[in-house]
């Protein structure tokens, strides 16, 4: 029963096509239920408005070349910083293996633009006080004629006479509590004293002058503490090393403050102006390979020997491009691309209907199916991964719609070179599908290969276009298997397309069709009118036999039993 | 005149045929001229209008102004910035441009500043871009890289699918001749060259090639019996494989073009140069001259790479033979 199992077929094809529909919309339904997504899709910064900068990162000494590594540790610096000044909602990624992209709504102050350009600053300073992170409330503040006051000049870092009366108000007024302002990152003077947070303790703390910088840092890493016999003790540790200078500086340190007692006997890690760890100093550190031990786990005995690699890694960042667009712009903008996709759909739906009368409404269903799930896509990547629809990537929305649209027209022309061959439709669709399938396939296949070049080797605005020109190709190969060609194959079941009406656009006489059977029960020789000597012919010709009604069949059976070959299914009609 | 279809019902016989093929020579020295001066042009002129992403600068838009002024803007510059260079243009309804060089942070709130109180705008509505020097090399370095790796990865993907090394060799041809004239086109015409522009390039090497492919299938598929058959050679059977999907070129290349002439026109007339204006305008020559390199160059040049195989050659031989003897039918085309 071929033709009711093609047809059954192209019906569960459309089937699974609706299931995949809804398993994309109930996915995202889901997301916005959840409030997690949005039926919008998001947006870049050239749509939405904002800030966008891209910066090159610079490590001190070591030329061009950054690695993978250090590349990762910029980012994550930048976002501590980004996310220290308070700017909500900002994004950071890296583009390219080698510059880092920070997106910020609005326009950033030329504090926050500051601070993202320096370099990371680590410094160990010694500790001079410490107390809890709450603000002292107004009316227990230490009075006036109490507050320290320093009698000399301060002999070493460890020095109490450090602690000038504005600098103890500072102390007292800090607040360490809120995580917003004890995650405030800022640059400081190594030369003076400091009042720094903790945020990981909620400690805070009065810290002398920088004694080592995190410069002489020469690695770090953590493990686990071994015993004597090497054993291990099932306890984290971070080490670190120091160069030589280092190491003789930390000496000195170590020498001093192990003598000193409570919080003065404590050192400061500081990065970006926040304490990451303030250890007591157990022994003199001769060696300049200090290990820090305490309640760690692994992964807080990892972020703090990650981030001492920071401070052995200077990177500071310099701005490649930097962009602000207003909000009024990047809407205007987006109307304009949307207008511009409008237009272009339109164009191409009126070119369709002039070449292809009623069939253009294949095209276009296609089209919108292809839309769809694109949009769906485009959504559901925005909250899954963050995916930003930028302008460029619109253009590339529009120019698929051409591209999309291709797939269609080969098909279609498959289908008429078909009916010119003497077909009927049902089996010119059949036949022009098998060619069609292949074309489509390797057309396609150099679609997406551009468009994943582009996508991972691009920077900027070229990715957002690249993606969207793969995301299409994506669409447009599942719309034709699953949509254009199962709805080609039942249209070709109906009465206006299977006879071939005249606006169906697949009229066999405007094609110019000779048919292989010539009612009479007379079978066209193929060289009598066949323009094209093909070797399929013969089995073409027993196709198109093979697809005849029951009468015509007897009817030739007759006369020329013996001149097609015929398929097994032959009386299964 | 025929409709369409006929028309395309004459190419599908062989009734009409265009000589894409035999007159390859005509369509090569057409080409190698053209390249030529492609080449010859860029290097007369110096090269390429750059945008500022390549020069290094910054540059403010100022968008829905009514005061469309050139001098206001290279006064607001010179205000705070009496050394810069400002190039000031209008270039859309309502749109002011202001190119100027490298400005410092406070210079660039300066000069966005006085461009706000010139124009009479809200201050969202100027927009500040700051380009370093190097970013725009980074983009074509990048580019190049992608341009390497997708001619050498699609030429493989040509090769395995087609199963023969010529049709990749004459595909790449046609490309070339798309890259280097359109390369030829923009330096002529002065257009500036951004990195959207070189999206848009980029999108036409793979466009070409699509296009490209679909014929060659068809090439592939009328040629396959080749040694079965006497009624064409190889080069006559490629030229009908090409005018058969003529009519495809043609409704292809309409339908992928309607739409790039549409952003084309919103980007160049209600937006201002930008984004959508750079990147259809590369698309836009790009899509005409990669389908009619497909068409005069690639299905040519594959024929002719191969017109010198032994089978082949004795294959045209027989066809000859055949049409030599009386009874034969008349040759098609």
């Amino acid at each position: 029963m071929a033709r009711s199992r093609s047809t059954s077929a192209a019906r569960r094809t459309l089937i699974w096509l609706g299931v995949l529909f809804a398993v994309l919309t109930a996915a995202l339904a889901g997301g916005v239920v959840s409030s997690q997504a949005g039926w919008a899709p998001k947006l870049a910064l050239d749509l939405e408005g904002g800030t966008q900068m891209i910066l090159a990162p610079k490590v001190q000494g070591a030329g061009d070349q950054i690695s993978a590594e250090q590349l990762n540790q910029a980012v994550e610096i930048i976002r501590q910083r980004v996310d220290g000044s308070g700017v909500a909602e900002a994004e950071i990624s890296t583009q390219s293996g080698r510059n880092v992209v920070v997106s910020l709504p609005g326009v950033p102050d030329t504090k926050t633009r500051n601070l993202i350009q320096a370099s990371a600053n680590m410094e160990f300073r010694p500790v001079l006080v410490s107390a809890a992170g709450s603000a002292v409330p107004k009316e227990s503040r230490t009075p006036k004629d109490q507050l320290p006051n320093p009698t000399a000049k301060p002999k070493n870092a460890s020095d109490e006479n450090w602690v000038t009366a504005a600098l103890y108000q500072e102390f007292e007024a800090k607040e360490c509590l809120d995580p917003a302002a004890a995650t405030e990152t800022k640059t400081d003077d190594p030369a003076k004293p400091l009042v720094a947070c903790e945020p990981d303790t909620g400690t805070k703390y009065i810290l002398g002058p920088v004694e080592v910088p995190g410069t002489d840092i020469s690695s770090a890493s953590f493990g686990q503490v071994r015993g004597n016999q090497g054993q291990s003790l099932n306890q984290w540790a971070v080490n670190i090393e120091f160069n030589s200078e280092g190491t003789a500086a930390f000496k000195s340190v170590t020498e001093r403050l192990f003598g000193m007692t409570g919080a003065q006997n404590q050192f400061a890690i500081v990065l970006d102006g926040q304490v990451i760890s303030a250890p007591t100093t157990n022994a003199v550190i001769p060696d300049g390979k200090p290990q820090i031990t305490g309640s760690f786990t692994e992964d807080s005995a990892r972020v703090l020997s990650e981030q001492l690699k920071y401070g052995a890694l200077p990177i500071s960042f310099q701005i490649q491009s930097e962009q602000q667009i207003s909000a009024t712009l990047g809407a205007e903008q987006l109307k304009m691309g949307l207008l511009a996709g409008v237009i272009g759909l339109v164009l191409v739906a009126a070119y369709s209907f002039f070449q292809y009368r009623l069939l253009a409404l294949v095209t276009i269903g296609s089209l919108v199916v292809a839309g769809v799930l694109t949009y769906l896509a485009i959504a559901l990547l925005g909250w899954t991964e963050n995916y930003r629809l930028s302008l460029a990537g619109v253009a590339g929305l529009i120019v698929a719609i051409g591209q999309t649209a291709d797939s269609f027209i080969v098909y279609f022309e498959r289908i008429r070179d078909e009916l010119r061959e003497g077909r009927g439709l049902i089996s010119a669709v059949d036949n022009g599908w098998k060619r069609a399938k292949r074309t489509v396939l390797a057309s396609k296949a150099v679609n997406l290969l551009a468009a994943v070049v582009l996508y991972f080797v691009s920077v900027g605005n070229v990715r957002g276009f690249a993606f969207t020109l793969g995301l299409t190709a994506v669409a447009d190969l599942i719309v034709v298997f699953l949509f254009t060609h199962p709805v080609m194959v039942l249209l070709a079941r109906t009465k206006f397309f299977g006879q071939g009406h005249r606006f169906s656009g697949l009229d066999p006489r405007l094609l110019g069709a000779v048919p292989l059977y010539r009612g009479a029960g007379r079978i066209r020789q193929p060289s009598e009118a066949q323009p094209k000597a093909r070797s399929k012919n013969a089995g073409a010709a027993a196709e198109a036999v093979r697809r005849q009604t029951i009468a015509e069949r007897k009817a030739e059976q007759q006369r020329e039993a013996s001149a097609v070959g015929r398929g097994a299914d032959k009386e299964s009609n | 005149m025929p409709s369409l279809a006929t028309f395309g019902n004459e190419l599908y016989t062989g009734k009409r045929s265009y000589d894409f093929v035999g007159k390859y020579r005509l369509w090569f020295l057409i080409a190698a001229a053209i390249v030529l001066v492609s080449i010859i042009v860029p290097l007369v002129k110096g090269g390429f209008n750059l945008g500022i992403e390549f020069r290094g600068g910054s540059e403010f838009t100022v968008s829905q102004t009514t005061n469309t002024e050139v001098s206001k803007g290279e006064k607001a510059v010179a205000s705070v910035v009496p050394s810069a260079e400002a190039r000031v243009t209008n270039i859309a309804p309502n749109t002011m441009r202001i190119q100027t060089d490298r400005l410092s942070d406070d210079q660039t709130l300066a000069v966005r500043d006085a461009l706000v109180g010139t124009y009479g705008v809200k201050a969202d509505q100027v927009t500040s871009t700051f380009v370093g020097p190097t970013w725009g090399a980074d983009v074509t370095r990048q580019a190049i890289w992608g341009l390497v790796v997708f001619v050498l990865l699609a030429a493989v993907l040509m090769a395995v699918y087609f199963r023969t090394w010529k049709m990749s060799a004459a595909a790449l041809i046609g490309l070339v001749v798309v890259m280097l004239v359109t390369a030829g086109l923009y330096s002529l015409s002065d257009f500036e060259v951004t990195p959207s522009a070189i999206i848009g390039f980029l999108t036409i090497l793979s466009y070409s090639l699509y296009d490209t492919v679909v014929v060659f299938d068809k090439v592939r598929e009328n040629t396959e019996n080749i040694q079965t058959q006497t009624r064409r050679t190889f080069a006559e059977q490629v030229n009908l494989a090409v005018n058969q999907t003529l009519v495809r070129s043609i409704n292809t290349s309409v339908v992928a073009v309607l739409p790039v002439a549409a952003i084309l026109f919103i980007g160049s007339y209600l937006l201002g140069a930008g984004t959508l204006r750079d990147l259809s305008l590369s698309l836009f020559i790009g899509i005409i001259v990669g389908t009619a390199a497909t068409l005069f160059i690639a299905a040519p040049m594959y024929a002719w790479l191969r017109a010198r195989e032994p089978e082949l050659v004795a294959q045209a031989k027989k066809v000859a033979e055949r049409r030599a003897q009386p009874q034969a039918e008349p040759a098609a085309g």
